[in-house]
């Protein structure tokens, strides 16, 4: 769905994008991490033509970009940072406005699609308030609907959960979640590693302007080829698997094996009684901290 | 495009209020006129003015000669200059742009947009300009108008010779457009776009005052603004006005070429 190869984006000596080969699939829900001041929404903002690459080719549905953006533009929805609409029309003139700009995705059908989207992000009761009157929420929500307005086959969704209350962004994850599993393909940017961990199939991390990671989010959780033992009986357990145990407080061990039904059956045989027994696996924030620097936002002294 | 862009122009209620104020002087004059019966001698003040207290009819052209060097251009810079650089403000551009809006059909939308403001404010000015001219200061006996040579003109005459200076004032707000326009394009805030317009235009205007700047002068963009006068002598004295149009047509083409070229490379951060 989105292939870059070799992208780079300079303004004037910085770079702040360099030599990126991203390469999201059908069906993805790819999550694109990276601290503030990484580089994502130049990113975002290159594949959708809206900011120039310095170098490099990108493809977006399997076109050139932005060569073929008359023809891709028009399957592709999305969210660029904040969402932004003409304050003094209402919610509903706002997407009837931005759906008869550029090539025509059907007069007839417009008012039925507006209400389908409305309903989709949670602004079915919406009323004739101009959009001055929304709150942040809201706002988030009619630029989602934006978004969706022409159902497009690839969202590129930039921090899509912004200013929504817990409540909200968790209605919006299961409608992503939906979208996704009818076919529809989403690149979500976001430094926020709780979201792409409840949400997206495949990560990539941006440190600095480069990609770091590129991988399946079940491959960077895999176990870490240890076993956590929650046990009152810590004692006995570390006299019996001597040399196994990596780590250990009063009521937990961390033991070095790769055969969790046989650790447990060892440890019932000998009388440890075992309250709960599970892989240690890789964590995403740890993956992500040690691939990364920190963020561009902190100004150390040198 | 063009019609997405004229119906916000018509939505907005900034367009109305604008019209409504730019109208305003005008029929101000028109009720002191009345009123007091004291035109300007002839040779001073607002071209035609003297001509309309014979002939109420005359009336509109006094007034576009009114709003045309101050009001009108103080619009056009408004409204051009906010064209590319309010959108951008808004943050509303990006989401034209990947709609997709192709980035040169959105530059003629906004020109567009921007001369049928032009357009509709003259008219507007035009007609309330006849309905209170000949409500207030009556129609001239006979049928015909008096040109600033001392001839007379027919009715047919008049109006021609009206639509050709419409046309003028049209082109001439074109030429401010364009430059409001392209600076549009280049800075991130509408009033740095309006304000640079109108910085041009009042430098060009007292450039024009001054004799030490005289071979400068031809090339000012304000220069042959008011020349559309020159349409109502008999003969028409055609030399000010060709060149006023050749110049406006060459400022439209530079700046437009610029602002297309600036914009069709520009990264759009925000």
């Amino acid at each position: 769905m989105i292939q870059t190869i070799g992208l780079t984006k300079r303004f004037g000596s910085i770079v702040a994008v360099d030599g990126l080969d991203l390469d999201v699939r059908e069906g993805d829900v790819y999550g694109f991490l990276g601290a503030n001041g990484s580089g994502k929404t130049t990113t975002v903002r290159m594949l959708l033509g809206l900011v120039l690459a310095t170098a490099g080719s990108m493809t977006v549905l399997g076109r050139s970009m932005p060569s073929s953006g008359r023809e891709v533009l028009p399957q592709v929805g999305a969210l660029v940072e904040a969402p932004a609409a003409y304050d003094d029309l209402s919610g509903r003139a706002n997407l009837s406005l931005f759906d008869s700009m550029g090539p025509s995705a059907g007069r007839a059908s417009r008012a039925g699609r507006i209400d389908d989207v409305l309903e989709q992000v949670g602004l079915g009761g919406i009323d004739r308030r101009p959009v001055r009157a929304y709150s942040l929420g809201m706002r988030q929500r009619l630029g989602l609907a934006n978004a969706l307005l022409r159902k497009p086959k690839l969202l590129i969704l930039d921090e899509p959960t912004n200013g929504l209350d817990p409540q909200g962004i968790r209605e919006i994850r299961q409608l992503l979640l939906e979208l996704n599993t009818q076919g529809t393909t989403i690149f979500l940017s976001s430094h926020l590693l709780a979201e792409v961990e409840q949400l997206c199939t495949r990560v990539g991390v941006l440190d600095r302007g480069r990609l770091v990671i590129q991988e399946q989010l079940e491959v960077l959780q895999r176990p870490t080829g240890r076993l956590y033992v929650r046990t009152p009986d810590v004692a006995l357990a570390r006299g019996l698997l001597d040399g196994q145990v990596e780590d250990h407080d009063v009521a937990s061990l961390l033991v070095r094996s790769d055969d969790p039904a046989g650790l447990n059956s060892q440890l019932v045989a000998a009388g440890v009684r075992v309250e709960m027994l599970t892989p240690e696996r890789h964590t995403l924030e740890d993956v992500v901290l040690e691939a990364t620097e920190p963020g561009s936002d902190r100004v150390a002294r040198a | 495009m063009i019609a997405v862009e004229l119906r916000k122009l018509v939505r907005s209620r900034r367009t109305w209020i604008t019209i409504l104020l730019i109208d305003t002087l005008p029929t101000l004059v028109a009720v002191l006129l009345t009123l007091t019966d004291v035109g300007p001698r002839p040779g001073t003040g607002p071209a035609f003015l003297s001509a309309v207290l014979k002939d109420g009819t005359l009336f509109p052209l006094a007034a576009i000669a009114m709003v045309l060097p101050l009001f009108l251009p103080v619009a056009v810079a408004v409204t051009a200059g906010e064209a590319i650089a309010g959108e951008s403000q808004a943050g509303t551009l990006r989401y034209m742009l990947i709609r997709p809006v192709g980035r040169t059909r959105l530059l003629v939308a906004k020109l567009a947009s921007v001369m049928a403001f032009v357009l509709l404010t003259v008219l507007v000015v035009a007609v309330t300009a006849y309905v209170v001219g000949t409500l207030l200061l009556g129609h001239a006996t006979g049928g015909s108008s008096t040109s600033f040579s001392g001839t007379a003109l027919s009715s047919q005459q008049i109006l021609l010779r009206t639509l050709l200076a419409l046309g003028y004032a049209m082109l001439s707000m074109l030429g401010v457009a364009a430059i409001a326009l392209f600076l549009s394009t280049v800075v991130h805030a509408p009033l740095a776009a309006t304000m640079g317009t109108l910085a041009a235009l009042i430098a060009s205007t007292l450039l024009l005052t001054l004799d030490a700047a005289s071979s400068l002068q031809p090339y000012l963009p304000t220069r042959y603004w008011l020349s559309f006068v020159d349409l109502f002598r008999d003969p028409i004295l055609w030399h000010n006005v060709v060149h006023g149009v050749v110049l406006q047509v060459i400022y439209v083409a530079v700046f437009l070429a610029a602002a297309w070229a600036n914009f069709m490379t520009k990264d759009i951060k925000d």
